[in-house]
């Protein structure tokens, strides 16, 4: 018991950023209660406060709008009959301070949440979930083949980082994409049809899991720490256009330790690029654990010279602050930033690994249960009334269609065709002999 | 006058035809004496001035004006913008070039020799090379890798490898070989202008060796096809087939073979991929010999690959003998002058080569 309890201690204190120190079980449950507390949302007349809206600063026409309508004055939470009656059209809640690195503030600790923003959120993470438990579940019937990385538990990630940016802003991450492909802009269909290698696939089965790309968005890298540079270089660019633009360059807790990132870090923080380094810390590199890969775990600081948050990955609202925050830091010409967001995967490393050789099941189901972020939402949802159960299922349902028609069109779509096997090589080039298999096997490709 | 013919050959039958052109005003060629080094400053100062997107990043680029003079009078001309010094982080900046590339930029990645390119060899092949595949054709990576490859004089092992059947091995890559001046500039604004990952590799020891370059070639928007390979010198009896600097030492020894009624064909690959087998068959089917010239090691390398072609293509039934692979000795470079001597291909080697060849 003491064991276990020990395990989750350790756990939860990795999550909440605080101390590891031995503890009774009793202090344990305090800490667990205390913890508790901070999630979930305090009661709902303690929360609403009067704020002036925040600057509308971004806008994603297809996700998220931080826009408000809520009118200033006092009285404002009272809301007034729209579509559906009594529902709060904003609310604020209280997220946790995000620790800093060569930074005198961090993002604001309080952060406003607009129903339909909320409710876009929970239709975009609930879409990523399901749309990665179905993968699984076609990985599992052998409709998916070779690498599968599966991002469930993580999607308040992709979730605030897009809710952050624009879409005329860039982003790169590695293998484990399949989220941040949606969010950029992919539909489910054209991943999963991806994951199963059909033509209609978003890269015509010629890519798989990991390299998927859409406008803004460049992959899906399979080379562990190959994409900071490559990130970097996308911010360069931005710099050397001058559009004001920014690029998020995702990398893992494994990564980090990956030479060519500190490379980076270095020709970034000269230059001053528009760099948004973001270490996704959860908490396992494959079957390593951090404890176990790097002499220091403060991955938000290991960039040194570069200023470095570390950031609750397991609640949207903070991801989309503390990453707001971010791209103002880099737009205002203050050069590259770190961040870090602490989450978690409920997966393994990836479909052939079962997850719980390094780490124990109870310590999967704590996080699952304490910390699920689309849970968090929703509870946050509910207990300040801005929409109601029925709707929640309303939209699950709705997602599980999407997810189901997707899924069938990507067991029905066709393989690509034979002909296409050679094509695009090159760019740009009238059509190339390419040596088959035998000197009798002559094939082509087109551009 | 010996060395005006020998430079009129080797600009090939160009400058012969502008003199004849220009008659009315003087009789002697029209080119001018160019250096490979200038010729590829020349290819950068034009395409830099022609395209704003593209740039050039490497160490010593800038204020040095180059490790190898290459870009010099380049940074004070276009800025710190266009022209980026860049720490030595091979992997991190190969990276960066790349990634600007897919964002619309159009760089030039100096590799300061490309035994230096090993540290970022991931980033090229990997991240430039195989990516308009996987996106099926969504992203393009225009990109430009140059430095000097191969032996140089006296910087013994780690600096002497010669790198064109690693980079020619892979689907994905452009890999070009210039040996003189014209080839320099002509293939390097193509490679600028090329939309894919080009592998550009020069040599050090050529840098400083002027040839003649026509009137065409000063144009500036005089371009060299990459993926077509050039008769140097026509031949009946025997084709020698070449890139970079053994183009000059097959040219050496044709004319000294020509003394004894040995008429060789030499022909200046240009480009390593995609090849242009075509043209070494219909000069086989020609000659009925062949030998091949380089001076990276034999195996696996460019020679092995002419081989396994001419075998696979209709020219091997013209083989009046087995190819010959003329290479550097296999293994890695010495110092001392005699042994590093050695260790590359003479015009000795090649003369014995094409005697053997020619069973003569």
């Amino acid at each position: 018991m003491k064991t276990m309890l020990a395990i989750i201690s350790k756990a939860l204190c990795r999550i909440t950023g605080k101390n590891v120190a031995a503890q009774s079980p009793s202090e344990l449950l305090i800490d667990l209660s205390e913890y508790v507390s901070v999630t979930a949302p305090p009661p709902a007349s303690a929360q609403a406060r009067h704020r002036p809206p925040e600057p509308a600063a971004v806008s994603s026409e297809r996700l998220v709008s931080t826009r408000t309508d809520r009118p200033d004055g006092p009285g404002a939470r009272v809301v007034v009959a729209r579509k559906f009656a009594d529902f709060t059209p904003q609310a604020t809640f209280d997220i946790k301070k995000c620790d800093l690195h060569r930074l005198e503030a961090g993002p604001p600790v309080r952060a406003e949440l607009t129903r339909e923003q909320g409710l876009q959120f929970y239709r975009t993470m609930q879409t990523v979930r399901r749309m990665e438990l179905k993968a699984d579940q076609l990985y599992k019937q052998k409709i998916i083949r070779g690498f599968c990385h599966l991002y469930d538990g993580q999607e308040a990630c992709a979730a605030g980082i897009e809710a952050a940016i624009t879409p005329s802003d860039h982003l790169i991450t590695a293998y484990r994409a399949h989220g941040y492909t949606y969010t950029r802009g992919v539909s489910v269909k054209q991943i999963l049809a991806e994951l199963t290698g059909r033509k209609g696939g978003v890269a015509k089965g010629k890519g798989g899991s990991m390299h998927m790309y859409a406008p803004h968005f460049y992959g899906g890298n399979g080379i562990v720490g190959a994409q900071v540079p490559l990130g970097a270089g996308i911010a360069l660019a931005c710099q050397y256009q001058g559009n004001n633009q920014v690029c998020v360059t995702l990398y893992g807790d494994g990564a980090a330790n990956q030479g060519q990132i500190f490379e980076t870090f270095n020709m970034a923080a000269l230059w001053k690029l528009p760099c948004i380094f973001i270490c996704e810390n959860n908490q396992y590199g494959m079957g390593t654990s951090v404890e176990r890969a790097a002499a220091s775990t403060d991955y938000y600081k290991r960039g040194d010279f570069i200023p470095g948050l570390r950031v609750d990955g397991m609640d949207v609202l903070c991801v989309r602050e503390a990453a707001k925050f971010a791209a103002d830091h880099c737009r205002a010409g203050k050069g590259p930033i770190v961040m870090e967001l602490q989450t978690y995967r409920y997966h393994g490393h990836s479909m052939s690994d079962p997850g719980v050789s390094y780490r124990t099941r109870e310590e999967i189901q704590e996080v699952r249960s304490k910390n699920d972020p689309i849970s968090m939402l929703k509870e946050r949802m509910l207990s300040s009334k801005m929409a109601s159960a029925e709707e929640f299922k309303e939209i699950d349902t709705e997602i599980r269609k999407e997810v189901d028609d997707a899924a069938q069109f990507s067991t029905s779509d066709p393989e690509p065709p034979l002909e296409d096997l050679c094509n695009h090589v090159f760019c740009s080039d009238p059509p190339l002999d390419v040596r088959g298999v035998h000197p009798w096997s002559r094939l082509k490709s087109v551009s | 006058m010996a060395t005006s013919l020998r430079c009129f050959l080797r600009s090939g039958k160009k400058a012969v035809l502008v003199a004849g052109r220009r008659g009315f005003q003087r009789s002697a060629p029209a080119g001018v004496q160019v250096t490979v080094r200038d010729a590829l400053n020349q290819a950068m100062d034009e395409e830099l001035e022609r395209d704003e997107r593209v740039f050039l990043m490497g160490e010593e680029v800038a204020q040095y004006d180059g490790a190898y003079k290459v870009s010099r009078g380049l940074w004070k001309k276009y800025g710190d913008k266009r022209v980026i010094d860049t720490p030595i982080s091979e992997m991190g900046f190969a990276g960066i070039a790349v990634g600007s590339a897919m964002a619309g930029l159009r760089p030039i990645c100096e590799f300061m020799t490309f035994n230096f390119s090993m540290q970022a060899i991931d980033q090229v092949i990997n991240s430039a090379a195989k990516t308009y595949y996987m996106s099926a054709g969504l992203q393009a990576v225009p990109i430009v890798f140059r430095g000097p490859n191969g032996a140089s004089a006296g910087v013994a092992a780690q600096h002497s490898q010669c790198f064109a059947a690693w980079y020619a091995h892979c689907p994905g890559l452009k890999v070009v070989s210039p040996w003189n001046s014209e080839d320099a500039k002509g293939l390097l604004k193509s490679a600028i202008r090329d939309d894919n990952p080009v592998v550009f590799l020069e040599n050090e020891l050529m840098y400083g060796v002027p040839f003649e370059m026509t009137e065409e070639s000063q144009s500036k928007d005089f371009t060299v096809p990459i993926g077509k390979a050039k008769i140097e010198r026509p031949g009946n009896h025997i084709t020698l087939v070449s890139h970079s600097r053994f183009v000059g030492h097959c040219l050496d020894a044709a004319a000294v073979l020509a003394k004894e009624g040995i008429e060789c064909e030499v022909i200046n690959l240009r480009t390593i991929r995609p090849m242009d087998v075509e043209s070494i068959e219909a000069s086989v089917m020609k000659t009925n010999h062949l030998v091949t010239v380089e001076g990276g090691w034999p195996q696996f390398g460019v020679g092995a690959e002419i081989c396994a072609r001419i075998m696979e293509g209709p020219a091997f039934n013209y083989l009046d003998s087995p190819v010959t692979r003329v290479t550097g000795v296999d293994i890695p470079m010495p110092y001392a002058k005699t042994l590093e001597e050695n260790s590359l291909p003479q015009v000795k080697d090649i003369i014995f080569s094409v005697k053997k060849t020619l069973n003569v």
